[in-house]
């Protein structure tokens, strides 16, 4: 009941929000269309009428909600998985790239992170790369990884999951170097006293200490990676993914199509966050944590 | 002739056994060098510290105890004199692992049970599994904790913590306990609780303990020799043999001879201008 109040209303009040803004807004930039259709046709419809008229165009400037719940449920629910139409299809496609880059990402930023920590020269160097590379717009760097990959014969997959790598591995490295750090000094003379070496530091002090650090970085970096493939698929020819179904809408001016694309991007976005959100607690809980 | 030689030879036995110096400061001095200027922690630091002592260090902040004790540890390098522990450097020392080190805070890894916190030492110094059951299982029952092996540290109390890290400390048999105002941060009730077991642990083990407070009493109470130091820079004022019984139960705080050692640490400290500020 305390959640039902606490967690439930709060979020279903702001949602009702957006909800009648977004029908207001729909109203407001399809009337104009609605009202030229209209004169041209010779029709005078009521207020009522005219309303119901600019919610239901098929190809709105601003598709209204419930226009975009049933072409979302429809796409979702009633067909095959394996047909073109399909939101779970394309899902799917885009969750691939997403998934592998992300393993890759999360990696390849922990391997720097250890680098940085122990290898003074790393420290000092790596880090302004870091930071440089994640301020090159990725829109302007995806096509050149696509076309520089496919001339020499990479295509499908790996480029898109490569994109993900790119913006993935930056929260973790910067996390981990955070995470790795974290031990307090009393810790480390602790290891020091045992004369342990920096591997035995590293297993088990630093790495377990960092363990929270990975995981809130890791939140971040499956959202980025999501982002990655998206953009991943813009210009791969429009084959497949929510990426492709973005540009496709796009191409046909498909506004509903484009809507329930990013409300698919956006409920496997959640669900992403939220897996990686539970795992970080499993682990959390199997380490010892004091329960919330 | 023989009698009076036998008699002699057993009157040296223990006095030799008593003077093993384990460790030897000479001129010990180690100077921080700070933005505001060298900090002198500690200056020409003359002690010997015997095999089987239990040895105090007190004074006001900054009069360089914990400096001392981490010299020992070779957390910190002296920048004068010699120190030798167990008759090696410092380092040799450690890397010998000749010390256990308990901070003044249990800092137990809290992603460890009890007894994995305890394993730790040994895990890093590679004892086999069976020993390394076995010691847990000594130490904890040494520090009246056999029960608590699969508890994590924040289900313990402050004072249980405590006696956690130092049974981790005791876990790989070094010879020289080095303890940094480990109960500092405890209530007074739980502290004369875990200062009585402390003892009570000394005397079952036959350990050297070199142990840092600020507290009077409890240095008085627990120890065979008071160190006595002062601040700025930090040095020696006054050693203090005691003259207690090595039984001691709680209320031999009340006696006379406790008073006038407590008194004459009180005088020294005062000495050391350690009142001023």
């Amino acid at each position: 009941m305390d959640r039902f109040r606490d967690k439930i209303i709060p979020v279903l009040t702001i949602l009702m929000g957006i909800v009648i803004a977004w029908y207001i807004g729909a109203y407001a930039l399809n009337a104009p269309f609605q009202r030229d259709l209209d004169r041209r046709a010779g029709e005078t419809p009521t207020t009522y009428e005219f309303v119901v008229k600019t919610m239901t165009q098929p190809k709105p400037t601003l598709p209204a909600p419930h226009q975009v719940a049933s072409n979302f449920f429809e796409n979702t629910f009633l067909r095959k998985v394996s047909s073109a139409r399909s939101l779970v299809y394309h899902a799917g496609v885009t969750l691939a790239s997403t998934l592998s880059g992300f393993a890759l990402g999360t990696l390849l930023g922990i391997l720097i992170a250890v680098g940085i920590v122990h290898v003074t020269t790393l420290d000092r160097s790596l880090m302004p790369w870091i930071i440089t590379s994640q301020t090159i717009p990725i829109l302007a760097l995806a096509p050149m990884i696509i076309v520089v990959l496919a001339a020499v014969g990479i295509t499908g997959l790996i480029p898109k999951a490569l994109i993900s790598t790119y913006l993935s591995f930056f929260p973790v490295a910067v996390g981990m170097v955070k995470g790795l750090r974290s031990p307090e000094t009393m810790h480390l003379d602790l290891m020091h006293t045992y004369n342990a070496s920096k591997a035995e530091t590293f297993w088990k002090l630093r790495l377990p200490a960092s363990v929270p650090f990975l995981f809130a970085s890791m939140k971040v970096a499956v959202a980025a990676s999501l982002v990655g493939a998206i953009i991943g698929e813009l210009p791969t020819g429009a084959v497949a993914g929510i990426g492709a179904k973005l540009l496709s809408g796009s191409y046909y001016s498909q506004t509903i199509d484009m809507f329930s694309a990013l409300v698919a991007g956006a409920v496997v976005a959640a669900l992403l966050v939220t897996l990686v959100g539970v795992a970080g607690k499993l682990v959390e809980r199997a380490m010892g944590a004091r329960p919330a | 002739m023989i009698d009076q030689m036998n008699a002699l030879a057993s009157q040296i036995k223990p006095a030799t056994a008593v003077s093993v110096p384990v460790v030897e400061a000479k001129g010990l001095g180690l100077t921080f060098e700070t933005n505001d200027g060298p900090v002198h922690a500690l200056s020409n630091v003359n002690l010997t510290i015997n095999k089987g002592d239990f040895v105090s260090f007190i004074g006001p902040s900054g009069c360089g105890k914990t400096t001392f004790l981490r010299t020992i540890a070779d957390l910190e390098q002296p920048t004068a004199g010699t120190l030798s522990v167990n008759s090696m450097t410092p380092r040799q020392a450690r890397e010998a692992r000749a010390y256990g080190y308990v901070f003044q805070a249990a800092a137990l890894l809290p992603w460890r049970t009890i007894e994995r916190n305890v394993a730790l030492p040994l895990e890093v110094m590679g004892f086999s599994r069976t020993d390394v059951a076995e010691r847990i299982h000594r130490t904890l029952e040494l520090v009246n904790l056999t029960g608590f092996e699969k508890k994590y540290p924040w289900q313990l109390s402050g004072g249980m913590q405590q006696r956690a890290s130092i049974a981790r400390a005791l876990a790989f048999d070094a010879d020289l306990l080095l303890m940094d105002e480990p109960f500092g941060a405890l209530d007074e009730i739980v502290r004369d609780h875990l200062n009585s077991q402390l003892l009570e642990l000394w005397a079952r083990t036959s350990k050297t303990i070199c142990f840092v407070t600020h507290s009077i009493p409890e240095a008085v109470y627990l120890s065979t020799k008071i160190v006595v130091m002062s601040p700025r820079p930090g040095r020696v004022t006054d050693v203090i043999e005691s003259t207690l019984p090595k039984e001691r139960p709680l209320d031999i705080r009340e006696t006379p001879e406790f008073l006038a050692i407590a008194a004459r640490v009180r005088d020294g400290l005062r000495a050391g201008h350690s009142y001023e500020d």
